[in-house]
């Protein structure tokens, strides 16, 4: 049985986000939808698993604004819905919440947003907590992987308490750590969707819902103050109060227990960090004039409570506040327990060390004489290297110093080494294609460079399509290279549009991606990435031919999906006697340029070698070895 | 249930592909069994592809820790790969440190390119020795592959550290954690792996 569905009394080991899809379900969940991001995926992945058993209907929509569209409406209905994304994702979505706010939500309506302190599976690092001021919605951050499902459970009810959509705000060591997890009730009955037409949802008249908008904000502010998710530790007067939320109380927590300063630290912990429960907070002030803020990425809890302290500090009398303003703690990346010790040690001078000093060294110098670094690359076998190999040469023999614009995937990886450094730009979704078109429109001022763009076959449902209707209509040259390895592969294999199937798993009618940009009105190829000469020829003479937007639509499966259903292609092998090593005048084509982590070089002998652990027989690198001396055999 | 210390904390690494995420759950969900408290925390994304990957046990009785174990902190360190070991103690050793090593090693691209050379294994390993309390070895990629499928060295590592006797995480407790979430059908197999970890590995001396 799944864990998620285990018996109320039960403990499981969960993922956070994990954690959320079961809250969710605790609070009767009807309606689901997110399009996939780490970290926030497995949230809707989990609730998918289950929602045949559970009578629920969840989808992987095409993008996060359709997300949230569609279980806004459920809400309307009255039904229990949920929608996740991470931090880009709520930029998509936002429009669409800056109105919702307006017009206020039915049954409970939860947004759960992922955030990715230090950009751990990013292309930025951005806290969305600033979107729950933008909006005027209230925010909860969670500090424990229980605490997510009790929340979780809670916000539901607290949006239908206020008629607001409910932001969570998770990060990546919440979404993806476990822990133990207690689990709750499922409930047995759940309501029957019904829209009332007698009460439209419109967000006229503006000045009066916003009106009410803050109305029902202070009414939040009021069940703040009294709500057990924020919590004080610590002596009656602390020498300094840390103020956390989200994951760092638990680093403040431990970094106070290990400096052995629980008598002197205090630690408050925040979880309903938006609107501030102002009352409880002045009181909280009053324990001490030194208080640390622990949060990650924006100083949002920071730059909020010192505005809060502006109105009352007459009776609150003078603070020291630290944080991020005066850089005790770092302004950027995610924080752990050694960088809040470390804070916590300089800001009350005392010694703490964590393991013996000459220990240190020596096992820094070990590590820095002895450890090359590991760079990120494609997989053995991924269909994106050989791409990128043909538009390399297909560049080459052009001469024109092409510009390919990127877009977010795996294949992002594409301007690094693995992609041979092909890919010049990098942003948000869609934004190859949106980029295309603006230097696709530049010749007339005498840009001569060929334009290219790259996107996946789920980037493309999600935000290319409108950029290719714009670049047909304006008339932009380019050519788009459209990668489809059936799935959303990058955050763990996600079906799609394309791919025939649903997030429960059900078949669903494919929408062709051929069909689609011959509807946009695009001249459409189609090409094998594995065939590295055809394409590179198929790519040269698109580039040299034609006009307007051009695409070339790239099959081939991810080599994780193929390594999971199926054998090898091929078996491969080098002709020790072919090979000629050094000697060869390739200069290590092979391993040094393909960068195939399958094809490693013996030092012992100076030729190449198949690592058997390593390949998945794709079969490619025997066309790049200039002496034929990579065989392969249909395995 | 006795841990050797609380918190115990425990680091599984390697090269992204090697199946630490999932090594890490089945060892947390084996000693959660057992009546712990276990806090995991993982590196995932874009490390997943041929990066160095970690996930971070933290093992308890009484509380729940942070899922980042801090420096010079890890109590035991299994990994599926030698230098990426070496890279963990780095920041995580200490002189009481247990460390289990896969000796098989997985070129990085700079390697591959011949930018820079693998160092030399025995190297490697006497380093991690001297940085450890104690050293285990075995070359769980190979016995693998013998087996068909290098996917299984992660498991073959389990079946190693449960021969260690140093957690409660014997061979029963991983056929009922496995059972929960494996179809029948992978079950000998992964049996047969854990067992085949259990009699390779070897002290090193």
């Amino acid at each position: 049985m799944n864990p998620i569905l285990n018996p109320s009394g039960r403990t499981e080991l969960l993922m956070g986000n994990e954690a959320i899809a079961r809250g969710a379900l605790e609070a009767g969940v009807q309606v689901c939808a997110a399009y996939p991001g780490n970290p926030s995926s497995e949230i809707i992945a989990s609730l998918a698993a289950v929602s045949a058993e559970m009578g629920i209907h969840v989808e992987w929509s095409v993008n996060e604004k359709v997300a949230l569209e569609v279980v806004a409406a459920a809400s309307f209905a009255g039904l229990r819905s949920l929608c996740a994304m991470k931090q880009n994702g709520m930029n998509v979505a936002c429009d669409f919440l800056l109105n919702l706010n307006l017009t206020g939500s039915g049954g409970g309506l939860v947004v759960i947003v992922a955030d990715d302190p230090g950009a751990l599976s990013s292309t930025n690092e951005e806290d969305s907590r600033l979107y729950a001021k933008l909006a005027s919605l209230p925010l909860l951050e969670p500090a424990t992987i229980q605490e997510t499902k009790e929340m979780t459970r809670w916000a539901f009810e607290l949006s239908e308490t206020l008629t607001l959509p409910v932001l969570i705000r998770s990060v990546t060591r919440i979404s993806h750590a476990r822990s133990n997890v207690l689990l709750g009730d499922l409930p047995l009955e759940k309501p029957k969707p019904y829209f009332e037409t007698t009460q439209p949802r419109v967000t006229f008249p503006v000045i009066k819902n916003h009106q009410r908008l803050y109305q029902k904000l202070g009414q939040a502010a009021q069940i703040f103050e009294t709500s057990l998710y924020n919590e004080y530790r610590g002596p009656v007067n602390p020498e300094l109060l840390i103020m956390a939320c989200g994951s760092g109380w638990l680093y403040a927590l431990e970094a106070v227990v290990s400096l052995g300063l629980v008598n002197r630290v205090g630690l408050l912990k925040l979880g309903t960090t938006w609107p501030l429960p102002t009352t409880w907070l002045m009181h909280q002030l009053e324990k001490s004039d030194n208080v640390l803020f622990v949060e990650e990425v924006d100083p949002f809890l920071e730059n909020n409570i010192k505005e809060l302290y502006a109105q009352h500090c007459p009776t609150l009398g003078l603070k020291r506040f630290r944080g991020k303003a005066d850089r005790s703690l770092p302004e950027t990346g995610e924080l752990n327990p050694d960088i809040v010790a470390k804070a916590v040690q300089n800001l009350l001078n005392v010694f703490y060390q964590s393991r013996p000093e000459e220990y240190s060294s020596r096992a820094r110098e070990a590590v820095q004489q002895w450890v090359p670094g590991r760079d990120i690359g494609f997989c053995a076998g991924c269909p994106h290297r050989a791409t990128y190999w043909a538009v390399k040469n297909a560049l080459a023999l052009d001469g024109r110093k092409g510009i390919l614009l990127g877009d977010i995937g795996c294949y992002s990886l594409g301007m690094g080494a693995t992609g041979f450094y092909q890919m010049k730009t990098l942003h948000a979704m869609g934004s190859g294609a949106g980029l295309a078109c603006g230097l696709g429109q530049l010749k007339r001022f005498g840009l001569n460079q060929p334009v290219l763009t790259v996107c996946g076959d789920s980037t493309f449902y999600h935000a290319v399509m409108p950029a290719l209707a714009n670049a047909r209509y304006n008339g932009a040259n380019f050519i788009l290279l459209l990668l489809d390895n059936s799935g959303t592969a990058m955050t763990g294999f996600q079906p799609h549009p394309g791919t025939g199937k649903k997030a429960s798993g059900e078949t669903a009618p494919v929408l062709d991606l051929k069909a689609i940009c011959q509807a946009l009105g695009a001249e459409v190829e189609e090409a094998d990435p594995f065939q590295l000469a055809e394409t590179t020829e198929t790519l040269l003479r698109l580039l040299q031919e034609g006009k307007g937007p051009r695409v070339l639509i790239l099959r081939r499966e991810c080599a994780l999906i193929r390594g999971k259903q199926q054998k090898k292609l091929f078996q491969m092998a080098i002709d020790q006697t072919r090979c000629l090593g050094d000697q060869c005048g390739c200069n290590r084509l092979c391993t040094r340029v393909y960068k195939c982590p399958g094809l490693v070089w013996d030092p012992l002998t100076g030729k190449a070698k198949i690592d058997e652990a390593i390949c998945t027989g794709c079969g490619v690198c025997a066309e790049i070895c200039p002496a034929s001396a990579i065989g392969k055999e249909a395995a | 249930m006795r841990l050797p210390s609380d918190p115990f904390n425990i680091i599984i690494g390697g090269v992204g592909g090697q199946g630490n995420v999932l090594a890490s759950m089945i060892l947390g969900r084996m000693l959660v069994s057992q009546g712990s408290i276990v806090t995991i925390g993982e590196t995932y994304g874009a490390s997943q592809r041929g990066g160095s990957v970690m996930s971070h046990l933290r093992v308890s009785t009484q509380n729940q820790f942070s899922p980042l174990i801090p420096e010079g902190k890890a109590h035991l360190l299994v990994a599926l790969e030698p230098i990426e070991g070496l890279r963990m103690i780095g920041q995580y050793g200490n002189p009481d440190l247990m460390t289990l090593i896969n000796t098989r090693p997985i070129h990085t691209l700079e390697v591959l390119s011949g930018k820079v050379t693998y160092p030399d294994l025995s190297l490697i390993l006497s380093k991690i020795k001297e940085l450890s309390k104690k050293v285990w070895t075995l070359n769980a990629t190979e016995i693998a592959l013998r087996m068909g499928d290098p996917i299984l060295a992660n498991v073959i590592m389990l079946g190693a550290l449960s021969a260690l006797e140093i957690l409660p995480a014997d061979r029963v407790v991983f056929n009922k954690v496995m059972g929960d979430l494996f179809p029948p059908e992978r079950m000998a197999v992964n049996l047969q792996a854990f067992d085949h970890g259990r009699e390779a590995v070897q002290e090193l001396a």
